[in-house]
């Protein structure tokens, strides 16, 4: 039975350019306070355009209308759980974004003079101090705008520690189990990749990676715990293997959520890191960004951090580009600043307890959906979960059906689908992450929905091969969209 | 803690059917050697009314208040209510990115709508969901052009904003992307079409320049584009000032537009988060890095959108990817849509307008240092840039950017910048500062 939902109407909205007409408008200027200047005089003819063919023209109610209907057609944390795992959907406290928006900081200019920048600064620095706290590492950078961005930066400043000591190695090991970003990353900065196999308990296999160390490999990209919510238990073995044939290891954060206030990456012998502010530090996901991937360091790696660096200096705060052995620049400027804000606010709201509490119940809900669901669902690695737990579609797949119609399914039951097909180790994986913002009565629909799924794909396998049922939109035909692209509006022929 | 929603009741029935005593249980498996033995060193938690008057405080230490005149890449733009209202709902904040298409319509829809406003806007076919900021997009499009072409070399205009001329050779460095600088006409302040001339060769895959340029000068795109082209490279356009793009021709003439969308209603927020794009010619799409938005059908045959083109993308392809791009700038990029639908056709360009008229006004007060056309920034020349900036601050008004710091050459220049937010009292006092 489905409980959590149930149809309502909704309206239909077509796009704005089919929405304008001409003379329409949204916005009222004030009047010029100059003389004005014809644009064509002062810019020259031929540097001057015509009208933008085919822009919006729409009235403000048209317009709010426009986009609070389109909203409507969307699914969100604040409607419910959003199990996606490894993508940590947690509740986003709107206090931050309050805070995000004050005058001062919302308005501060990149350049305006360090003296008049100073309250922006401390809470950056205040940041980057609480996070160093949380990742026992010794210094933090804020400038990756995302954890991709960041990835590339850590794997920048391995190779720049490396070609200080005279050679940068040509390769980066990548365990099996790991986000496709790591590969990518890799690629973009200059190194090969070598996969590493997981073992039975879907841990890093650590006589392989004895083997596969050597002095061509630079780094281990490992994501701990990994994307089945398995703990590395062999972590400090693996860093002692890399450290003895001096290779980096290099953490990927995105799983930061299982080990806040419980362990820290510093302590068991990670050099360097990202974490994901719009993770583990509740900054929005805002339907695909802005994140923010801040990374840590060990000692070792500080002279390679991207410039510039906050500094203490005698009157506060400043900007210190003085650094020969930095990396330079990823992004101008100085980072995400409205995310870092947003981080801030969290780990206030907190404290250290509250955010080593979070993890507990982070730890607690997954765990709960693991002993609800495995009657139901193959879990192929038994290993103990930490944040998430990955189950595979073995059972349904004999009766034809396959994770991906399950995650459809899902979605009427009132509920955002789980991570489909990932990670690759696990044949039809089956990838929940609740996060510790869902209550139990929440939890409880969830393995309600899961569970009398499972029975419809023994007893009525077409009802959910042909899933979603109940949305406004049937499923969508992404081949096509992919065969014949159409990426844009254009005016019909007439 | 008020953001975790369970009950000690609760918690001991969740744990009992787990059948463990405590949540500490759970990271038994855990080797001792690895845990924290003791409680993070960060305060204990804070009510909402704390924080908001912490960062309050932190905020009043900051400028607040007072005029500006900077610009150099981030603009100062009023930023229309309704963007704040649409970007606050749940569902657009909330939600992750679309994966899910029958349930993500909303995202996929504005996405949908915003690449064909950047298309409209700059003149190209095909515009992807976001980047990060306009400074990573350059090397994104620099990247691409080498996959493109085969070639590896790059020249990029000195006229290119310094800070995205650094994240390139950041990029660059490890991509085996050999960088070059085109130099500037001292007398235009727009690029030196003879250094192009002597510098370009059938090895360069992109020549790239900013128009308007870090100077404010608008540059000499459809020449450009008939020099690289001529070579055989192609030309990446970078716009920093996104509101230009109301009045100023498109550049129809270039291969790849890569640009940043600040003044699109997105606040300076001390240099982020921004939002950059890519946008280019049809031909191309499938070596554009980025999500990318496309139109299709329901198994009922009503339209719909979807995430497409993936097999461009880190998580299928992995280290083949065209980037490692993952996380972009969804919300950022629905705050500029929402802007460009509430300014819509005619209002993008009256505000273009106006920003060219205060800037000329501001302009026609100072010693302008190059003679070349300008939009809303220009250099101007002054004895001693410090000491004006000094008296302005007195009067809470921050200055122009001396350039001394990216232009050892350019000691005497200050970057000033006048959008439709400058006042003509507070632009009156910049002028007699330069008269003292």
């Amino acid at each position: 039975m489905i409980k959590k939902v149930r149809p309502h109407v909704n309206q239909n909205e077509a796009l704005l350019f089919e929405r304008s007409s001409p003379g329409k408008r949204g916005y009222q200027l004030p009047p010029l306070d100059v003389p004005a200047v014809d644009a064509a005089s002062v810019l020259g003819r031929g540097n001057t355009r015509g009208e933008i063919a085919n822009f919006p023209e729409v009235s403000e109610v048209e317009a709010i209308r426009h986009f609070t209907r389109l909203s409507a057609q969307n699914y969100a944390i604040d409607l419910g759980l959003y199990p996606l795992g490894s993508c940590t959907m947690k509740y986003n406290p709107r206090v931050n974004e309050q805070v995000a928006r004050i005058e001062g900081l919302a308005w501060a200019h990149p350049y305006q003079p360090e003296t008049l920048a100073q309250g922006i600064m401390q809470v950056m620095a205040a940041l980057e101090q609480a996070l160093a706290e949380i990742t026992g590492m010794d210094a933090v950078t804020l400038q990756p705008a995302a954890g991709a961005h960041g990835e590339f930066t850590g794997i920048l400043m391995v190779r720049a520690l490396l070609e200080s000591q005279g050679n940068p190695r040509k390769k980066l090991l990548i365990p099996d189990s790991a986000h496709g970003t790591n590969p990518a990353t890799a690629a973009m900065a200059g190194y090969a990749v070598e996969n590493i196999k997981s073992n039975a308990l879907g841990m890093v296999d650590v006589d392989e990676l004895a083997r596969a160390v050597d002095q061509d490999v630079a780094a281990l990209m490992l994501t701990n715990p990994n994307t089945l919510g398995v703990f590395e238990e062999n972590i400090t073995r693996i860093a002692e293997i890399l450290h003895a044939k001096g290779a980096q290891l290099y953490m990927d954060g995105a799983n930061m959520n299982a080990l806040v206030g419980i362990a820290r990456p510093g302590d068991f012998g990670a050099d360097v890191m990202h974490l994901n502010l719009h993770k583990t530090f509740s900054t929005p996901h805002g339907g695909g960004g802005p994140g923010s991937g801040p990374v840590a360091v060990k000692k070792h790696l500080i002279p390679f951090l991207p410039k510039p660096r906050l500094a203490r200096a005698e009157h506060g705060w400043s900007w210190n580009y003085d650094l020969p052995q930095s990396i330079g620049r990823v992004r101008a400027f100085y980072g995400n600043i409205g995310m870092h804000i947003r981080a801030l606010a969290y780990i206030l709201a907190h404290g250290g307890d509250g955010l080593r509490n979070a993890t507990l119940d982070a730890v607690l809900n997954a765990n709960y959906l693991r002993v609800l669901l495995e009657p139901y669902y193959k879990l192929p690695h038994q290993a103990p979960t930490l944040h998430e737990c990955v189950f595979s579609d073995e059972r349904q797949a004999r009766h034809g059906v396959r994770t991906g119609e399950i995650a459809k399914r899902l979605i009427d039951y009132g509920f955002h689908p789980y991570t489909v097909s990932f990670p690759l180790i696990v044949p039809g994986a089956m990838m929940i992450e609740p996060t510790e913002t869902e209550s139990k009565a929440e939890l409880d629909l969830f393995v309600d929905a899961l569970i009398s799924i499972a029975k419809e794909v023994e007893e009525t396998p077409d009802l959910v091969l042909t899933a979603p049922h109940d949305t406004r939109t049937s499923r969508v035909d992404e081949v096509t969209a992919a065969r014949k692209p159409i990426l844009r509006w254009k005016p019909p022929v007439k | 803690m008020r953001y975790l929603p369970k009950s000690e009741i609760e918690r001991r029935e969740m744990l009992s059917a787990l059948g463990v005593e405590s949540r500490e249980s759970l990271f038994a498996h855990l080797p001792a050697e690895v845990r924290l033995n003791r409680p993070l060193d960060i305060p204990a938690g804070k009510s909402e009314y704390e924080i908001i008057d912490q960062f309050r405080a932190r905020g009043a230490e900051c400028a607040d208040g007072y005029a500006s005149f900077l610009g150099a890449g981030v603009y100062r733009h009023y930023r229309p209510v309704l963007v704040d209202t649409v970007v606050s709902r749940s569902e657009f904040l909330t939600s992750y990115t679309p994966y899910q298409a029958e349930i993500s319509q909303g995202t996929l829809t504005t996405i949908f709508e915003f690449q064909t406003m950047i298309c409209q806007l700059t003149g190209m076919e095909v515009a992807n969901a976001s980047m990060y900021d306009g400074s990573t997009a350059v090397p994104e499009a620099a990247m691409m052009a080498m996959r493109l072409t085969g070639r590896d070399r790059v020249l990029v205009a000195r006229t290119v904003h310094p800070e995205y001329r650094e994240v390139l050779a950041t990029y660059a460095r490890h991509q085996g992307m050999p960088i070059a600088e085109v130099d500037y006409a001292r007398e235009t302040g727009a690029l030196d079409l003879a250094d192009l001339e002597q510098k370009i060769d059938g090895e360069t895959a992109a020549v790239i320049i900013q128009s308007p340029n870090f100077f404010g000068v608008i540059e000499d795109v459809p020449r450009v584009a008939e020099i690289a082209h001529r070579h055989g490279a192609l030309l990446i356009f970078v716009f920093a000032e996104a509101v230009s793009l109301g009045l100023l021709e498109p550049p129809r003439d270039a291969d790849i537009v890569a640009g940043e969308l600040q003044s699109f209603a997105i606040s300076p927020s001390y240099g982020g988060p921004f939002a950059g794009i890519i946008a280019t010619k049809e031909k191309f799409m499938r070596q554009m890095p980025g999500r990318i938005v496309g139109e299709t059908k329901d198994t009922r045959g009503n339209r719909a959108f979807c995430l497409t083109l993936a097999a461009r993308e880190q998580h299928i392809r992995r280290e083949k990817a065209t980037s490692n791009i993952c996380t972009n700038q969804a919300l950022v990029a629905l705050m500029a849509t929402v802007f460009m639908t509430v300014y819509g056709k005619q209002g993008l360009r009256e505000l273009a307008e106006q920003n060219l008229a205060k800037a000329h006004y501001l302009a026609g007060k100072l010693r302008q240092r190059f003679s070349g056309p300008f939009f809303n920034e220009f250099v101007a020349s002054a004895k001693s840039p410090e000491a004006i900036n000094e008296s302005l601050l007195e009067r809470k008004i921050i200055g122009g950017l001396p350039l001394a710091r990216f232009y050892p050459e350019l000691g005497d220049g200050m970057l000033f910048c006048a959008t439709e937010m400058s006042r003509r009292e507070e632009m009156d006092l910049v002028a007699e500062a330069f008269g003292q």
